[in-house]
């Protein structure tokens, strides 16, 4: 016999303002088997904890009922108070009066307190039939994994490895650094970014505790949290990197060159190449694609149809320890890790969308990043800033901001954060190149939110004469060997026109690419630019609502430099924290299939998306279905199409749905 | 979509100061097997002033031509870029339930809700139907800037004609005719408009440009789809070209005058000697005469 | 139709989005009408036709089921689930008399809170239109 206590929150005036509490706790505590019914102003906090304890012990309660904020808000919080009375904490039950009553209908007291009544009604219906539930323990692979080797992934890398824990690092370019290794120098410190970069890749290139898979892409994630399984797809390299030892032979001589990813098409590399001088590993791969040996032996196996391509092999002769491998395939490895970590980073925003400014077919209209590989000393042209055009130094440099960003035109209404920081940091860096260069800065608004930031961006105006001129331009189009913008200064009314020799678009950032299957493929959510989904945008930044798959980074959304580096560091400590226990506790809230019921036609199994339900033959030889715990992630899908209603989903029950429509006003 | 039976709003200009754009028209789509059955007792569309002066105005006199074109069942084409402009905005506005009411208490009669008026531009006709051109004599060694002028292109969701900032309509059609395309930035920039008539400094300024950037790319002449754009860059070239001291001299053609060319047809019957700026001897030099 | 004509709705919501989303309604104070009474689910998968055709029995004049956009089921596949397994019982309910605007299958985000608000003053409007059930 249920002896049920019911708690009514105020909640202050959040639900108190709107629902007539008073009335509330009179009607539920006349329903049947309602033992207690009372209210509180504050539920969750330790006086109100500590009165629902009580009122449990003392009333000899077996089952409650808690009227508050969303289950999604505190039920956790409610479990472990119910528990701490000896009660089993699933025989609770939370009516949520608060964002889906007292909330949303602030304009009818009388509705609303009929409908927390109603809601109310409906709890207590289904706690009714609330059976004590026991979580299994199941064991932890203290290992994880890191998508994506740029700063964030490093330093979530380099804290869990620290902490103790075994790390595998998985980024898909040949080597690790991400932007940063891009990047010339960082605001607002104009700190050289390889430099404070590439000892942190040092380190976690020679750190016993962590493996370092470059070239490689994670395909398929399955399981749970601390019982993940991963494949990797290693990509062929085509070089032994144990034989390898990064003299750089190879990539000198090589004839084959293309447009460098690196450089955003302002340089060319070679087919067998390093991306840049300071890369981890320190030892080439080979690009397939254009490689003039592989492109000879495809000929060979395609017929030798065409012109025969040349037998190159120059990096294999030229190579002392012989560590070309022309027969190397690429290989999908199976590993077992206990939490996963996303930080796969950004790109910029392609600004050949952008018609107006050329639509990237003008040589002399670049972006940001590329400004950076201008001016970078290991960039293509020596750290010489010149027009791509003709090689010109520029003396008049315009830049453009919100390009790609605040534009709902272009599908992109956020704010890229950086953006106005990065182009102060260029103008100020274009005038220690060449004092004469005169900057002029296209904007909406200067966004300057960090330390240091503002007196950064006033620099760019008393030291580095950057003339600020407000407004988005229309058009930018060539006029001999100048580049013509047109603009409106919004300040004084008028429209503007610059004739430079050089436009920097500062784009915005955006997800890599891929990072939206990647977040399928994890079963993590991600927005409708692909950037990841925290599970709670304030207080849980760096997790997901899938337990174990933790993101950090630019993959979630606009950040510069030392947030990233904040949320790599976050990440890793909860992982830290998840690994510290020895077992993990599974939700019992899971499928069960009543034996006797079950009539084996294993509809369920194929079905279930988790793989959860196998059979098994009983005694009396009856073929049956059989849900494993620890995969069974409590969907219900199974128990929909079950036939004779034999599996039951514990917590969600069809009784206690159905008595839960009953109970309504119907 | 492609149909050979199309109602022809030819435009005031057109029967006027832009002969030689509706004749050269009318040829071409004769040779392509198109009709155009010119809308009996057409009216103003009221693209000079009418809009700007009364909203209801400027959207009662186009309908007028859209329900003439209903009541044919063919769909409507226009040559010229504010004709264009102002049938299509009716037709837009008229989607809207209270438009069509306002607009049915002018003409006196109700307006049907489910009509679906159907306005293109002859760029987009001669676009559709560019496989049916049998070119007897290619202008090959033409450089072509194609000028489309802003009010085609805008506002998108009213006209909904190509690409805003860079659109290819004229361009495929100067390239089946065997000429090329100069790559320029000004396709779609402004060229002074109605504004010759009182404000023709504005004029001079923007078609200026336009000119100036038609030369800069390499244009050996232009090719426009609006009466109004002709009478800008061609009637007043002279006078720009003097103020800004300017070597320019780039004759401006009608597209379809380019497209009857390649045809086969008499470059006289195309009215090719009525225009300001001589495109004569350009051809001549070019051998395309 | 009597004036004070209140229709009622069954709403089965996903936990993971739908039921998020409606929290988010309460959370940015949007106001919609309070004709729906909402019963969470882990899965709009874990619907069964039974209890949408309960609640019509039971008196419901209409029943919504919202899950997670398609694609991005928290459970991967669910919600393909819930789509079919409706397509089928549509006719069902036509052959029981219940008019096709009575029963929705709704796809709400745990960040389309204002979209949950303006579909349930929609589907009040609906139902307030054409009336009680007379089946």
């Amino acid at each position: 016999m249920a002896r049920i206590g019911v708690f009514v929150c105020h909640c202050g005036t959040n639900i108190a303002g709107t629902v007539d509490v008073t009335k509330v706790v009179e009607v539920i505590k006349k329903l049947p088997m309602v033992v207690l019914a009372t209210d509180s102003k504050y539920t969750c906090s330790e006086p109100g904890q500590a009165s629902i304890r009580e009122a449990i012990i003392e009333n000899n309660l077996n089952r409650v009922v808690i009227a508050s904020c969303s289950p999604r808000m505190h039920e956790a919080t409610f479990r472990r108070t119910v528990a701490s009375t000896g009660l089993n904490p699933y025989l609770l039950e939370i009516a949520n009066i608060r964002e889906q009553c007292s909330w949303v209908h602030s304009d009818d007291k009388e509705v609303a307190t009929a409908k927390a009544i109603e809601i109310i009604k409906m709890a207590v219906s289904k706690v009714i039939r609330h059976e004590p539930l026991f979580p299994t323990q199941v064991e932890i692979t203290k290992r994880a994994l890191i998508i994506g080797g740029g700063i964030t992934g490093i330093q979530a890398a380099l804290d869990i490895a620290n902490a103790g824990y075994e790390v595998v690092v998985v980024e898909r370019e040949p080597s690790i650094g991400g932007r940063m290794s891009q990047l010339d120098k960082t605001f607002p410190t104009l700190d050289c970014s390889a430099c404070i970069l590439t000892p942190k890749m040092v380190d976690l290139g020679q750190h016993p505790k962590i493996k370092l898979m470059t070239y490689a892409e994670v395909k398929k994630v399955k399981g749970f949290v601390g019982n993940f399984e991963a494949e990797i797809l290693q990509k062929a390299r085509k070089v032994d990197h144990l034989k390898c030892t990064g003299c750089g032979t190879c990539w000198q001589k090589c004839p084959q060159k293309i447009l460098s990813q690196f450089d955003l098409g302002l340089g060319k590399r070679t087919a067998i190449y390093i991306p840049f001088a300071q890369a981890v590993p320190p030892k080439p791969v080979i690009d397939v694609s254009i490689c003039r040996y592989i492109k000879y032996l495809n000929w060979v196996a395609t017929g030798q149809e065409g012109k025969k391509p040349p037998e190159c092999r120059i990096c294999e002769k030229l190579c002392p320890t012989g560590a070309i491998t022309w027969d190397q395939e690429e290989e999908l490895i199976t590993e077992k890790f206990g939490a996963v970590v996303v930080a796969t980073g950004y790109q910029t925003y392609d600004h050949s969308h952008y018609q107006e400014y050329g639509g990237g077919a003008y040589p002399d209209v670049i972006s940001g990043l590329q400004l950076e590989r201008l001016m970078s000393a290991s960039g293509p042209t020596g750290g010489e800033v010149i027009r791509p055009s003709d090689g010109a130094h520029p003396k008049t440099v315009a830049f453009v901001c919100c390009v790609g960003s605040r534009d709902q035109q272009k599908g992109r209404p956020y704010c890229s954060k950086v953006c106005c920081m990065y182009t102060a940091k260029h103008a100020i860096m274009l005038r220690e190149h060449d004092p004469e260069i005169q900057c002029y800065i296209f904007y909406i608004d200067v966004r300057t939110g960090g330390k240091d930031f503002e007196e950064f961006y006033l620099r760019a105006i008393d030291e580095a004469g950057v003339i600020y001129i407000k407004g988005r331009p229309s058009k930018i189009y060539r006029d001999g060997k100048k580049l013509k913008i047109l603009g409106e200064d919004a300040l004084i009314g008028r429209p503007v026109e610059i004739a430079a020799d050089l436009v920097v678009l500062a784009t915005g950032m955006e997800p890599s690419i891929g990072a939206d299957e990647l977040a399928r493929i994890l079963n993590a959510s991600y927005d409708t630019y692909n950037f990841m989904v925290e599970a709670h945008p304030k207080l849980r930044p760096v997790e997901t609502q899938t337990d174990g798959v933790f993101v950090a980074g630019a993959c979630v959304g606009p950040r510069d430099i030392p947030e990233c580096v904040a949320h790599g560091g976050a990440a890793a400590a909860k992982v830290s924290a998840l690994f510290s226990q020895d077992t993990l506790t599974t939700d019992p809230l899971i499928a069960v299939v009543n034996q006797a019921r079950c009539i084996g036609c294993l509809l369920c199994v194929a079905i279930c998306p988790f793989k959860a339900i196998s059979y098994e033959v009983t005694r009396d030889k009856r073929l049956i279905a059989v849900v494993n715990e620890s995969l069974c992630k409590g969907c219900g899908l199974c128990m929909a199409s079950c036939r004779p209603k034999a599996v039951d989903l514990r917590g969600f029950t069809n009784q206690q749905i159905l008595d839960e429509v009953n109970s309504l006003w119907l | 979509m492609k149909k050979s039976r199309y109602a022809y709003y030819p435009g005031c200009t057109l029967k006027t100061s832009a002969k030689e754009y509706d004749i050269s028209a009318r040829l071409v789509c004769k040779a392509l097997g198109i009709e155009l059955e010119e809308l009996k007792d057409w009216t103003c569309c009221g693209a000079a002033s009418a809009h700007s002066i009364d909203q209801l105005l400027g959207i009662a006199l186009p309908a007028l031509e859209l329900q003439a074109a209903a009541k044919l069942e063919l769909p409507l084409v226009a040559a010229c870029a504010l004709c264009f402009s102002r049938l299509k905005f009716a037709a837009h506005e008229l989607k809207e339930e209270k438009v069509r009411n306002l607009i049915g208490e002018v003409m006196g009669k109700e307006i049907s809700q489910d009509h679906h008026y159907e306005v293109v531009h002859l760029l987009q006709l001669l676009d559709e139907n560019t496989d049916k051109m049998k070119i007897e004599k290619p202008l090959h060694g033409l450089k072509v800037a194609c000028y489309y002028g802003c009010l085609l292109v805008r506002p998108k969701e009213v006209t909904n004609f190509d690409d805003v900032e860079n659109p290819q309509t004229m361009d495929r059609i100067i390239q089946v005719l065997g000429a090329e395309n100069v790559g320029w930035d000004f396709k779609t920039e402004c060229c002074g408009g109605s504004h010759m008539l009182v404000r023709p400094d504005i004029v001079v300024k923007l078609s200026h440009r336009l000119l100036a950037q038609a030369q800069q790319a390499g244009a050996d002449c232009l090719a426009v789809a609006c009466p109004v754009c002709h009478s800008n860059l061609d009637s007043m070239q002279k006078t720009i070209a003097a103020k800004y001291k300017d070597n320019i001299h780039l004759p401006v053609f009608y597209f379809t005058q380019l497209a009857g060319l390649a045809l086969g047809l008499p470059p006289k019957q195309l009215l090719l000697d009525k225009h300001f700026i001589d495109p004569l001897p350009l051809l001549m030099n070019k051998g395309l005469m | 139709m009597a004036l004070d004509y209140e229709p009622k709705i069954v709403g089965f919501l996903c936990n993971w989005c739908s039921y998020a989303g409606a929290d988010l309604a309460g959370t940015s104070r949007t106001t919609y009408p309070a004709n729906v009474r909402i019963i969470r689910v882990p899965c709009s998968g874990r619907v069964d036709p039974l209890f949408v055709v309960k609640a019509f029995q039971l008196g419901a004049d209409g029943v919504l089921i919202s899950g997670c956009h398609v694609g991005d089921c928290h459970y991967n596949e669910g919600n393909f689930h819930t789509r079919r397994r409706f397509v089928l019982l549509r006719p069902f309910l036509d052959y029981l008399g219940t008019e096709k605007e009575r029963f929705r299958l709704e796809w709400v985000s745990a960040s389309e809170g204002k979209k949950f608000s303006q579909l349930v003053s929609e589907f009040t409007e609906t139902l307030k239109r054409i009336g009680p059930r007379k089946t």
